[in-house]
């Protein structure tokens, strides 16, 4: 997990260039061949990349809170593994990606510190509880089910080093898709309350998913500038009703209902209709108040500030050591 | 003020016994020991790897990507430098 889409998409539309570093970079664009990080970009690219990667940076972060809430508790010690498994992956696409971000000319700190500060946002599904061990699977299921098809185009995305990230990413992120079906589907095989456990679950969690894709095409306020520059490549819109479409039958299989009184196929269009979204929950949980908003980054900040002296005593050590090598070679 | 990120390491692989050691990534470590320790949870944990290469970010000079047209344009005019420049008789069937 995660990137959530919050920039609204529209016509790609290229400025027409002022200067010749500007033209090269647009050509390169049009060609579809990568930017590198120390090839001449826009300043407005640069930015857009910075936030866009540290967002989704932060996303992976943020998103081992509520798993790791049930690592504990896991109901077998096989269930256990895999979730430290899942858990210890999304730390690594939290590096892969701030990695990819330091490239242009960000410091990790300088991205922490938006983070921790309440400047930077991070995925609003992760301001949802996590509160009975189904939650394990809707969310491997269904989040990191939304994440793939989030996260497949984003592995031709321009710029070099994010593409490359999200390659490797997309390459994890399967499994995580699997366990958690594989979860939903012993509960929903199981007993009359391992079956409504898991039905809940889709229950709270389906709505939150729906989101995630972000606002509406219709609502179209940007000048669909990632498009253009080829950041991102397939609309809000389009990517939710991909993800519906495949999960349906998904959830058919298990045999639970996605709550949603209006969802139906229609044999015209080819896919699934869905009932209204509330957007305004939506806007509510970015803008802070979500049921877990202020816990999910107390948590994260109290972890960062608990561990400062190990990072600095053992940079100190690391530091003294190499003195020390440095005056015996002397 | 001092400085408090640990420094940068650039990652490199080698995928399987044979095969050169490839760039994978990078990541902040105190020192080369415990960048391998780190490349080592972060990058072969599904058995990409059976070596690793950790090189401070610092320590690589690389090309400017500005001189790309007087360093490498000039090799895109020297075809006779590719095997398929040369076009052999029917009769030689193996070269
Ligand atoms: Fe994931
Ligand atoms: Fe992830």
């Amino acid at each position: 997990m995660y990137t959530q889409a919050m920039d609204l998409a529209g016509a790609p539309t290229l400025a027409p260039a002022s200067t010749p570093e500007e033209a090269a970079f647009n050509a390169r664009i049009a060609a579809d061949r990568k930017v590198e990080p120390r090839d001449w970009m826009p300043e407005a690219y640069r930015k857009t990349l910075v936030r866009q990667i540290s967002q989704h940076a932060h996303s992976e972060v943020v998103g081992m809170l509520p798993e790791g809430n049930w690592i504990t508790r896991a109901p077998s010690l096989k269930r256990k593994a895999i979730l430290m498994a899942k858990v210890q992956d999304e730390g690594g696409h939290g590096l892969y990606l701030y990695a990819a971000a330091e490239t242009l000319g960000v410091s990790r700190d300088q991205m922490l510190e938006a983070l921790h500060a309440g400047r930077a946002k991070y995925s609003s599904i992760f301001n949802y509880p996590t509160l009975t061990w189904a939650d394990m699977g809707a969310i491997g299921w269904l989040v990191d089910g939304a994440a793939i098809m989030n996260q497949i185009p984003l592995c031709r995305c321009s710029y070099g080093p994010y593409a490359r990230a999200m390659i490797r990413i997309c390459k994890e992120e399967s499994f995580h898709q699997r366990q958690g079906f594989d979860i939903m589907l012993a509960l929903s095989r199981g007993t009359t309350a391992q079956k409504a456990m898991a039905q809940d679950a889709l229950n709270r969690w389906w709505w939150p998913v729906v989101q995630m894709f972000g606002p509406p095409d219709k609502d179209s306020v940007h000048s669909g500038q990632s498009a253009a520059w080829g950041i991102k490549r397939i609309s809000n819109d389009d990517l939710r009703q991909k993800f519906i479409d495949a999960t349906v039958p998904q959830a058919e299989l298990l045999g639970l209902t996605i709550p949603d009184p209006q969802l139906k196929w229609n044999a015209e269009r080819g896919h699934y209709d869905i009932g209204p979204i509330d957007w305004d929950e939506f806007w509510r949980v970015v803008g802070g108040e979500g049921p877990c908003n202020r816990e999910r980054l107390a948590t994260r900040v109290e972890a960062h500030e608990a561990g400062a002296w190990v990072r600095e005593a053992a940079l100190a050590h690391a530091r003294k050591q190499g003195a020390r090598a440095r005056k015996r070679a002397a | 003020m001092e400085r408090k990120e640990w420094p940068l390491w650039e990652v490199f692989i080698r995928s399987k016994q044979g095969l050169d050691h490839r760039h994978v990534g990078s990541l902040h470590a105190v020192d080369a020991k415990q960048a391998v320790q780190m490349a080592r949870d972060v990058y072969t944990r599904r058995m990409e790897g059976v070596s690793i290469w950790v090189v401070p970010s610092e320590a690589i000079t690389a090309s400017d990507p500005d001189d790309k047209a007087e360093m490498f344009d000039p090799m895109a005019d020297k075809v006779y430098r590719h095997p398929t420049f040369y076009k052999l008789p029917k009769e030689v069937e193996h070269m």
